[in-house]
């Protein structure tokens, strides 16, 4: 059977059934910024940074099915300068201090800011209201930083069974919630090891205590890009005793 | 001179029919604050304040988040001397999570916090003040600024840059970067120095210590040099408040705390600062935003006292490294031991102190425990903690009390400019009688408050607890709160001031 293939910028990227343009083209070793997408989840399709252009049309490369001879154009400034704003009302809208956040280096929002040249913050701060649930003994809640992916909705309820997050509301006011009588973390039954505290790709699920107890220079995104990361695996927290399987041989 | 209108200067006692100046931004200071002066006709001095606005609003910003982060978020209460604050909180949080640092850790510690001494005395010295000490308080307006330094001394300002940078980068190497750095964690620190940066390091610290020497030699002879001008400039005896070692020793990062009088006399010592409300109390005055910390002992009216490097030098019973201890004889010796209480002894002790910690970072680099790998020790948890430390600027007390779910419920910050709040009021009242009292306002004139501002190195970008910096405004005003006149005063350089 030939190779099917569609072409990214240009190059040609072979794909099997089933995948999207997102899988096929990280798995030839193309780069396309995301933040929503997670390889072992359901695409979602709700951050929009994959956004591409199919034969002249946008669509999210994480939720489009991969089709042979599809022209797909992702690294052009029209589509980096749009990335650039999503970025910056992802910012604006909660309340992101990267020099006090401990996330910081190991975060993917700010090295997706990075690495598309982020400058400025391009809209005006909403300094939303939104207070940390400190209730559970081990675990911190911070929903300042919630960029609503969802993806600890989908781990929770995909790969742990407990289905101890969810989204709620709609527009501006959509926000995180917690599946519990008291609506705090204390009341569920959340534990370390869940895959759910490994997949926040902002710092809004932390370990306790944990804090800066990483030096500069040796956190995830310190020595290498967003860009240059994804490739070897997709973007996703360590769990809990520093391990992670798509991580083996990364910084 | 000394009518009963002019005598304490800090109220006027007929403030109507006074023509009000205000000078403002006070410039040249890191952050922004006002000075106004009520004259009568006859330009007679009625009454002088200082006026910083402190906000506070950091202690209600860090309400709620975790104890771990507070050492990190607290410098964004400054960009000059965010070390300290990191380095307060730290202590503050070492006390929550109830360690006892290992020798790696208070190590490494030491060596940021001279690394910061060393930048921001440098800083202050060379940028902020030795325009008006070496040109002259009242010289040309357009030179007395860092760039008519660079002209006339080039080599001078060089070191002063250079002296700067090595500091930042002692603390780039020990909190991993030059601002915002992550080093200090509660319990101990995150890294370690390793033996290649201690070389790094090592490399220049003969040079740093040779400048650091001329430098102090300078300060020396600027005082030498104008001995009448420098002896009597807005000079006045206060009492003290400092951190000593249990020795007695000058120590800038840890210690109890020493108040003595005006007259010298020790009224506590070693005191365990953990308790520091029950000894200093902050007073509020209805004109003032920024409160007056006062020792309980004396009271609210006398209690007031002087911090920063003219205290902590005069105050310790000896400097624990040679060359600034040789210094710090040599200051007390001179005239008598007069400059002890002058305003502008306060750049000559800045500059023994830099020595110091120029000599304190050399023995620290020689010294293997930098290279250890215990670097965080834990023990009971405690619910409130109380971390200070010698700022360069003076002592900066770090307040926080924690909940059982690790969230900071209260923190009270008093900072270097806090403690010194009276003090730099008495320093320009003093200026004010001896040069200003009964003659025609000129920029040169107003700079002299100026300048005895400036010698406190005040910092009122932490005094204010702002994040971010205030609005700046230039007014010139009658008592009713008539605008006469604009005194503005652009990057330093224009004064317009006809009053
Ligand atoms: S908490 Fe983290 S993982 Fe969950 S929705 Fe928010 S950003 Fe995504
Ligand atoms: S990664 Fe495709 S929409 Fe978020």
């Amino acid at each position: 059977m030939s190779e099917m293939t569609f072409t990214l910028d240009g190059e040609n990227v072979p794909f099997e059934p089933g995948q999207t343009v997102m899988q096929a083209a990280l798995a030839a070793g193309h780069y396309v910024p995301h933040l929503c997408y997670h390889p072992e989840f359901k695409p979602h399709g709700s951050c929009k940074l994959c956004t591409v252009k199919i034969n002249g049309r946008t669509a999210a490369s994480c939720t489009m099915p991969a089709e042979a001879g599809l022209q797909v154009e992702s690294n052009i400034e029209e589509l980096n300068a749009l990335r650039r704003t999503l970025v910056q009302m992802l910012f604006a809208e909660g309340n992101h201090f990267c020099p006090s956040c401990e996330k910081s280096g190991n975060c993917n929002l700010q090295a997706l800011g990075y690495d598309l040249e982020v400058h400025t913050a391009g809209f005006r701060h909403l300094y939303p209201d939104r207070p940390v649930d400190a209730s559970h003994p081990d675990i911190l809640l911070d929903f300042n930083r919630c960029v609503l992916c969802e993806l600890c909705v989908r781990a929770s309820s995909e790969v742990d069974g407990k289905n101890i997050f969810a989204l709620s509301g709609r527009g501006i006011n959509k926000h995180l919630i917690v599946n519990s009588k008291s609506g705090l973390l204390v009341d569920t039954d959340i534990a370390l090891t869940d895959k759910a505290m490994q997949v926040c790709p902002v710092g809004a699920i932390l370990r306790k205590r944990v804090g800066f107890s990483q030096p500069i220079g040796e956190r995830r995104y310190d020595q290498r890009p967003i860009s240059a990361q994804a490739l070897d695996d997709a973007p996703r927290q360590a769990d809990a005793s520093g391990n992670c399987a798509a991580c083996e041989g990364t910084p | 001179m000394t009518d009963a209108n002019t005598k304490n200067l800090e109220t006027a006692a007929y403030p109507e029919g006074l023509r009000r100046v205000a000078i403002d931004p006070v410039s040249r200071v890191e952050g922004h604050g006002k000075v106004t002066l009520l004259l009568d006709e006859n330009d007679r001095v009625h009454q002088v304040r200082l006026h910083i606005v402190e906000f506070r609003g950091f202690e209600k910003f860090i309400q709620g988040r975790p104890y771990w982060e507070a050492p990190v978020m607290v410098q964004r209460l400054c960009g000059i001397c965010p070390v300290s604050h990191h380095l307060a909180a730290s202590k503050a949080m070492d006390m929550i999570v109830g360690a006892t640092l290992t020798p790696t850790a208070e190590k490494v510690r030491r060596l940021m916090h001279y690394g910061q001494i060393l930048q921001s005395h440098a800083l202050h010295f060379f940028h902020l003040s030795s325009p008006d000490l070496l040109f002259g308080f009242d010289s040309d307006v357009a030179k007395r600024n860092i760039v008519g330094i660079a002209a006339a001394y080039p080599e001078l300002a060089k070191q002063g840059v250079l002296l700067r940078k090595y500091g930042q980068e002692v603390i780039r190497i020990t909190a991993g970067k030059r601002v915002h750095g992550t080093g200090s964690i509660p319990g101990g620190v995150n890294k370690n120095v390793s033996s290649e940066e201690r070389d790094y390091l090592l490399k220049d610290i003969g040079q740093i210590l040779t400048w650091s020497h001329e430098s102090l030699t300078i300060a020396k002879q600027l005082f030498e040099q104008n001995l009448d001008v420098y002896n009597t400039f807005g000079t006045f005896k206060a009492h003290t408040l400092n951190l000593v070692r249990a020795d007695g020793a000058l120590d800038l990062y840890h210690g109890g705390l020493r108040a003595r009088d005006l007259h010298g006399k020790t009224l506590f010592d070693h005191y365990d600062y953990s308790r520091y409300w029950d000894v200093i109390f902050e007073d509020v005055k209805p004109w003032s935003y920024m409160k007056f910390p006062f020792l309980r002992s004396l009271g609210p009216e006398q209690g007031w006292y002087r911090v920063g490097p003219l205290s902590r030098v005069t105050q310790c019973d000896f400097i624990p490294t040679p060359l600034a201890n040789q210094a710090r004889m040599a200051f007390l010796a001179f005239a008598g031991g007069a400059s002890a209480g002058a305003t502008l002894g306060f750049h000559w002790a800045r500059m023994i102190e830099m020595l110091h910690a120029a000599e304190m970072i050399n023995d620290l680099l020689h010294d293997p425990d930098l290279q250890g790998n215990d670097l965080v020790s834990k023990g009971e948890r405690q619910a409130r903690g109380v971390g200070v430390i010698e700022a360069p600027r003076g002592t900066l007390i770090h307040h926080y009390k924690v909940d059982e779910h690790d969230q900071i419920i209260r923190c009270n910050l008093i900072v270097s400019t806090t403690h010194n709040n009276q003090a730099m009021n008495e320093a320009i009242r003093q200026v004010a009688r001896q040069y200003l009292d009964g003659r025609k306002l000129t920029e040169g004139l107003l700079n002299h408050i100026e300048v005895a501002i400036r010698a406190f190195d005040p910092c009122l970008s932490c005094a204010t607890h702002a994040l971010g910096k205030m609005p700046l405004q230039v007014e010139l005003l009658d008592a009713d709160g008539e605008r006469v006149d604009v005194l503005t005063r652009g990057a330093d350089i224009n004064c317009n001031s006809t009053g």
